[in-house]
């Protein structure tokens, strides 16, 4: 009987009272107005005692001598619980300051804070988790200010990402991003790379009664080099689309595992000539299709919103094609000029393909046994 | 402009004064928030002993329901709407379950009820009453909901189960406290002051239920011991809110504001902060602006969180203190779609009238009339707006 009775009255008082001082929130102000993105943050004490514990004489009264205390806390704490991501990428945020204001529920801790994000991204997101675990009514009220005027938004549990597009991405600039991304990619892909040199190397000689020799003219070099790389790129292309389309989804394991396998053996056949030259380009189309799924992971990363997916997917594919071809064009008149010298022929192509190999073999066991022994 | 730009505007302006500076206080010393009104306040300490207990195993249901309940009864004493949040927390591991156990269910249905989720709280109640249909609280939380919607036959009817669960008092002071706004006030009132009286050993949370609703019943039967029954009744308790401001409405009411001043000390409650403005404002003191202003900006407050439960408040504010009609009207329809207790009814009636669109009322004449409703001041209302659709 009494513990029904703790309730009984409240439950009745309640429904008549209506309303009693507010519920708990937080006031997130996030400024893109001058260079550089600058916020602040207003948090209320009762909230924060609540959570990580201010009151440290436990006399039921906070004093600026304990939230001062509770700084390096009570700013890690805060700070966790904000993600804003400025184009895709996370901003580093850092508390400025440490201030008191009074709100009309009592007093606020008041933590200014800036980032090395840019004031001008188009797209911000903010990823808000402060008290939802201990108190799902709170909410987070965010003002957000640009140079084009303010926009509010409510954080609660089920609504606590939200991303605002704040300038209309110029279609060309977007299309330019993403090719920088498949430049860098390539660039960046140092498998890629190998595997590519590794097709590329023969590709100023022939083979003849078991030997190499030089190719006669640039000519027959260049359309070599051409057939390969156009194999290699038409077949990344499409797995690339695949996978970014959500049709086939490999495990990035298996993928990335394949991926050194290809590198070893396109290495091998320089050595020990298994494949024949004129069937090199099916070598490059073959392993080409899992390299594209390799590229799909570095898209997947860059979080695409399925309206601009055709857009950046060719960008990016773009990107990866001038990268491309910038090492072709530095390779090859490169290639081409030493290739009558017996360094090319033994050196080169024999030693870089076996270091090419082994290098490649080891990623493949790492990558297969996941662990790390190589820097890259 | 509608109401919601209007508080907009001006708890911006207050707001944005207040915003821009933020300071670094002057001493060490400096207390910055009151986490509670008494200091050493043994309860506050037990009830964060149990919470500690409770985060090592936080599926432990039994003490989850205990410190939830705990939150919840804080919320109301405090006048604190952040312990239902921390209260919903607690019940985490099965807030979301379809069929949650009963004594969550129960709770569950009391936060949503203080959401203002009445639908949500009677759904809830109903799983509760199948699965431990012996539970009392079930019952009188039940017969509450169904008062604030205004269906007091369904409310009378879940006061059925406590004959038999609960004491004679927490059965008839539910009965009562329904039939009192249902056409049968007199004999309620008699009844319950019997029964009241009978029942000296029943705990004193079950006696201030009685006597308040003796206390309400008797205003609207406009008893002249209404007002020597309120006094009695805050005397006995004075702390509480829901007491206090209604007999503060039952003072201005009577055109006697002076003598409300003392019980309008604590404001931290919004619902006596109302009770202040309108106070200060019927005798014109100097302090009533600051006042009306900080209602203001908690009403902008509760806005900018999206919360919409506070309408009726908002309307007796628009209405009687910013003197908007228009805007009380509007609020006081939205209001009026979601709960039908006698002081909705009274704030659309009182708006339609001072907006002269008379026939914005009409569904509270139909309530009226169904629900029986004897309360001379909704009376008086009532032909008013008849008057006027004449």
């Amino acid at each position: 009987m009494k513990r029904a009775f703790l309730l009984l009255v409240s439950v009745l008082v309640c429904s008549s009272l209506v309303f009693a001082h507010k519920a708990s929130d937080s006031y997130l102000n996030i400024n893109l107005k001058n260079l550089s993105l600058t916020g602040r943050w207003d948090v209320a004490l009762r909230d924060l005692d609540y959570a990580i514990g201010l009151d440290d004489n436990d006399d039921g009264a906070i004093t600026w001598r304990e939230l001062k205390t509770h700084r390096v806390a009570v700013e890690s704490y805060l700070l966790s619980k904000l993600e804003l991501r400025s184009e895709n990428r996370a901003c580093k945020l850092e508390a400025s300051g440490y201030l008191v204001d009074n709100h009309t529920d009592g007093a606020y801790v008041v933590l200014p804070f800036f980032s090395d994000c840019s004031s001008n991204p188009s797209t911000l997101k903010v990823n808000y988790n402060l008290f939802f675990d201990v108190d799902p009514l709170h909410r987070g009220l965010l003002n957000l200010e640009t140079v084009r005027g303010t926009q509010t938004a409510i954080f609660s549990p089920e609504n606590n990402a939200l991303s605002f597009q704040l300038r209309e991405q110029n279609a060309i600039s977007q299309f330019l991003e993403f090719v920088k991304e498949g430049v860098l990619h390539i660039w960046g892909g140092i498998d890629h790379i190998l595997f590519l040199l590794a097709l590329l190397l023969p590709s100023v000689l022939r083979r003849e009664n078991g030997r190499w020799m030089p190719v006669g003219n640039f000519r027959n070099a260049l359309s070599s080099v051409l057939k390969i790389v156009t194999a290699f790129t038409l077949a990344h292309s499409i797995t690339l689309s695949l996978a970014a389309l959500e049709v086939v989804n490999l495990p990035s394991r298996l993928v990335e595992s394949t991926i050194a396998a290809s590198v070893v053996l396109a290495a091998l056949n320089n050595v020990f000539p298994v494949v024949q030259e004129r069937r090199r380009w099916l070598v490059a189309f073959g392993f080409g299709l899992i390299h594209g799924f390799g590229f799909a992971s570095v898209l997947s990363d860059l979080e695409l919103t399925r309206a601009t997916l055709l857009r950046s997917l060719i960008g990016f594919n773009v990107g990866v094609e001038l990268g491309q071809l910038s090492i072709v064009m530095v390779f090859l008149p490169l290639a081409f000029s030493l290739r009558s010298s017996s360094f090319y022929n033994r050196f080169t192509l024999a030693v870089g393909s076996l270091a090419v190999a082994a290098i490649a073999g080891i990623w493949m066991a790492e990558r297969i046994f996941d662990f790390k022994v190589l820097p890259i | 402009m509608n109401a919601k730009t209007w508080f907009f505007g001006l708890a911006f302006m207050l707001a944005s004064s207040a915003l821009a500076t933020p300071f670094t206080p002057k001493s060490d010393g400096q207390i910055l928030e009151r986490l509670r009104a008494n200091v050493n306040d043994i309860a506050a300490r037990e009830l964060r002993d149990l919470r500690a207990q409770l985060q090592q195993n936080p599926n432990n249901l039994s003490l989850a329901v205990l410190v939830a309940r705990k939150y919840i009864e804080r919320a109301r004493v405090d006048s604190d709407p952040r312990y239902n949040g921390r209260a919903q927390a607690v019940l985490e591991p099965w807030w979301k379950l379809e069929k949650p156990p009963e004594a969550v269910l129960v709770l569950r249905a009391t936060l949503k009820q203080n959401a203002h989720d009445f639908k949500g709280a009677l759904l809830d109640l109903d799983l509760a009453a199948k699965l431990e249909p012996r539970d009392p609280q079930i019952w009188v939380t039940r017969s509450v909901v169904q008062t604030v919607l205004g269906n007091l036959t369904e409310a009378k009817r879940s006061c059925l189960p406590l004959f038999q669960t609960s004491s004679e008092l927490v059965a008839v002071t539910c009965v009562a406290n329904a039939a009192s706004l249902n056409g049968q006030a007199a004999k309620a009132f008699q009844t319950l002051e019997q029964v009241l009286r009978d029942n000296p050993q029943a705990s004193e949370s079950e006696k201030s239920w009685a006597t308040g609703t003796l206390v309400e019943t008797a205003a609207r039967l406009q008893r002249t011991d209404s007002d020597t029954r309120f006094q009695a009744a805050l005397q006995k308790d004075p702390s509480d809110i829901y007491l206090r401001a209604a007999y503060v409405d039952f003072l201005l009411e009577k055109n006697q504001a002076a003598r409300a001043s003392a019980f309008l000390q604590n404001t931290k409650a919004d619902a006596l902060l109302l009770r202040r403005v309108l106070v200060e404002k019927a005798l014109q003191l100097k302090t009533y602006r600051l006042f009306r202003d900080q209602m203001a900006s908690r009403i902008a407050a509760n806005h900018a969180r999206g919360d919409t439960v506070h309408r009726r408040e908002e309307a007796i504010f628009a209405l009687h203190v910013l003197e908007k009609p228009t805007q009380a009207l509007t609020l006081s329809k939205a209001n009026w779609l979601v709960q039908h207790e006698s002081l909705d009814a009274k704030i659309l009636l009182e708006s339609a009238i001072a907006s002269r669109q008379f026939e914005a009322a009409k569904p509270v004449l139909e309530w009226f009339n169904t629900t029986k409703l004897e309360d001379a001041r909704i009376a008086k209302l009532v032909s008013q707006v008849k008057a006027g659709l004449k």
